[in-house]
């Protein structure tokens, strides 16, 4: 009998299931895991010691960067940590068109998530699927913010600017001409909200498709079930939220238990798992898809009957418009000021959490009164979930590993920060 | 924070600890600054008396207080220099690894400090803790990885970027920064730009490490202005003059 020893392997960082740049040190027998030593950092730009050198609105734009696909739940909670230290809150109309976009961005990460996941764990068809939907919401950024990713749409005081009375169309090419330019422009009429509107009247349908291809399938559920079990007591050790909480059958949602912008108002669910595999953080997901659409239908219809202001009143925080700026002196002035030393936050420290669609997503803010944030840490979900890594695949086969990866639904833009 | 029991978080926290706790209430947001020393038992207390139960460790972080309060433009008397002060400051991102400030022997109050988010599910509150450092040359605080395992790599991350020492942690390695990195990048009194550039070298076939080529330079100088309280700004947008 030939002896067989544990060996080393290393996986990634360049490899496409790891959803990035994640380099794994794995340490085997045979298909065994017997520990694994996730390396991170490959990513790593220095987001929090950029923003110290930088007045406080430049660096909305790195939020958008870290989490590149939920961009605006990330300026969502660091936009909230200013305002909290500033102590304004924006207008109602802005919190609604807030909850409206974490709701879409929540869509966007989970399309991407569960189209990148089958695709890892062998169905092909589901991402082609996820990007049909994908596509059109990034349309909605882009007709609201003129990026289709990285928005810098959330400001202190509210939002950039309101929504468009006009949705984006197709123009006319060799691909789409005649009654298939009709058809895929039939939704973009009239104003964004009516695109939304017919969006997620459509959308349930489309989320029965992806469970049609998964829920019941065979393979998908192989290769789920019972894999990575989470106890809910291990997720609380490891500070794990979000779906990976909720999996576990902990019914913990910021959105509900420490509501922001206009949650209190809404109206939906918080489902939970059972099990704690992956099999379940995968129902949690689609249900989340389902009750975010639920929360833009009622956002839609508050936001048609209630115009109003979507940025605070005040120049020493928003700029004055540019009409009033070319007519105004003193608009004049606040205007240069803002642009080129920005404001002075006064001197405290904060802690702000929403929650993104991969978890709870922090932003803990110190100022000391300066027109730079003294310390910006951002705390990512990702971050936290990977480090448990090693403890939960332990024993489990190398396949495995992916489905883990997949199911932390990781995001190296926010891990390694 | 939003159900708050019969007596705050702050009061359960006075009675039960004491003076180990300095706490103060910002905002609903409670702190708690307390020794290295007192760290575990605080924190495992925290974590196991029914009154507490902050099962979740959200987030560790390190912070580095040197400069804190410093500003390269100065609004409070005026001055003869003129537009070069918004480019040649003095404070960070301004200057080189060679031109970093090495302080002033020792005369700066504790500049290092780790802060700790907690999160109790079963109440729906949270809690910051704060540790400041002893020793600025070594600063060391407990590790709270047998408490929450979940620290593991906040702790890490903040001995990578701070070089703050976590006593007790069962594997201390730098996590975000490159292999074979040198000096710890958050410090304030680390330039912004970097020490090292590394490019791929025709001649030699492979990849090298050299001094950053790039110049340091800030765009914005670091002001604190006294309107930072904003009144003014309420009282301008109370009155609502555009409209009239």
């Amino acid at each position: 009998m030939q002896e067989i020893r544990n060996y080393t392997m290393n996986f990634g960082p360049q490899h496409p299931a790891a959803h990035g740049v994640l380099r794994l040190i794995m340490e085997m027998d045979g298909e065994t895991i017997v520990r694994v030593d996730p390396h991170v950092g490959l990513l790593h730009r220095g987001t929090e010691k950029l923003a110290e050198s930088k007045p406080f609105n430049q660096s909305i734009g790195y939020m958008d960067r870290l989490d590149y696909v939920s961009m605006m739940c990330n300026e969502h909670a660091y936009v909230r940590a200013i305002e909290t230290l500033l102590g304004i809150e924006a207008p109602e109309r802005a919190q609604y068109i807030r909850t409206m976009f974490d709701e879409i961005t929540r869509i966007l990460n989970h399309l991407m998530w569960i189209g990148s996941n089958a695709l890892d764990l062998g169905a092909m068809a589901v991402i082609l699927y996820a990007f049909r939907e994908r596509e059109e919401l990034m349309d909605v950024y882009e007709a609201v913010s003129g990026a289709r990713m990285h928005a810098t749409y959330y400001r202190p005081g509210g939002v950039y600017r309101d929504l468009p009375e006009q949705m984006s169309k197709y123009r006319e090419s060799p691909w789409h001409k005649g009654a298939d330019l009709k058809r895929i422009n039939s939704w973009r009429e009239g104003s964004m909200l009516d695109f939304l509107d017919a969006f997620t009247a459509d959308f349930p349908s489309k989320v029965d498709e992806y469970e049609e291809l998964l829920t019941t399938n065979r393979i998908w559920k192989q290769r789920t079930v019972g894999i990575g079990v989470v106890s809910p007591e291990l997720a609380q050790q490891w500070g794990m939220t979000g779906a990976m909480l909720r999996g576990s059958g902990v019914e913990w949602d910021l959105r509900k238990k420490q509501p922001y912008a206009k949650y209190a108002e809404m109206d939906f669910d918080i489902p939970v798992g059972v099990n704690g595999d992956c099999y379940d953080r995968y129902l949690v997901r689609v249900e989340e898809m389902r009750q975010s659409n639920r929360i833009i239908r009622q956002c839609v219809e508050w936001l048609r009957a209630n115009p109003g202001p979507v940025m605070v009143k005040n120049f020493k925080v928003a700029p004055p418009s540019r009409v009033e700026m070319k007519q105004d002196m003193e608009a004049l002035i606040h205007h240069f000021k803002l642009f080129t030393e920005g404001y002075c936050v006064p001197a405290g420290e904060t802690y702000c959490a929403v929650e993104a669609p991969k978890g709870e997503f922090g932003c803990y803010l110190v100022s000391d009164g300066a027109n730079k944030p003294f310390r910006v840490h951002l705390r990512a979900p990702g971050f936290a979930h990977l480090s448990s890594m090693d403890t939960i695949v332990r024993g489990h086969m190398l396949a495995d590993v992916v489905a883990m990866i997949g199911t932390y639904d990781l995001v190296f833009g926010e891990v390694d920060r | 924070m939003t159900n708050t029991p019969k007596t705050s978080l702050a009061e359960q926290l006075a009675a039960r600890f004491g003076d180990t706790l300095a706490i103060t209430t910002v905002r609903n947001e409670t702190v708690a600054e307390l020794a290295a020393a007192d760290l575990l038992a605080v924190a495992t207390a925290l974590r196991d008396e029914p009154a507490f139960r902050f099962s979740e460790l959200i987030d560790l972080c390190g912070i580095d207080y040197l400069g804190y309060g410093q500003v390269e433009w100065d609004t409070e008397t005026i001055s003869g220099t003129g537009f070069s002060r918004g480019v040649e400051g003095e404070a960070q991102g301004r200057f080189d690894w060679a031109g970093r400030p090495r302080g002033n022997g020792g005369n700066e109050p504790r500049r290092f400090a780790a802060v700790i988010q907690l999160l109790s599910i079963e109440h729906n509150r949270r809690l910051r803790l704060r540790v400041f450092c002893e020793d600025d040359s070594l600063p060391l605080v407990p590790s709270l990885t047998l408490v929450w395992p979940g620290v593991n790599w906040f702790e890490r991350e903040a001995f990578d970027l701070y070089g703050i020492i976590f006593d007790g942690h069962p594997d201390l390695r730098r996590i975000l920064t490159d292999y074979g990195f040198v000096g710890h990048p958050f410090r304030k009194d680390f330039p912004l730009v970097g020490n090292v550039e590394v490019r791929y070298d025709p001649v030699q076939q492979r990849v090298i490490y050299e001094p950053v080529s790039i110049e340091p330079r800030v765009l914005v100088p670091r002001t604190i202005r006294d309107d930072a309280d904003l009144m003014q700004a309420r009282a301008e947008s109370a009155d609502n003059w555009r409209e009239n």
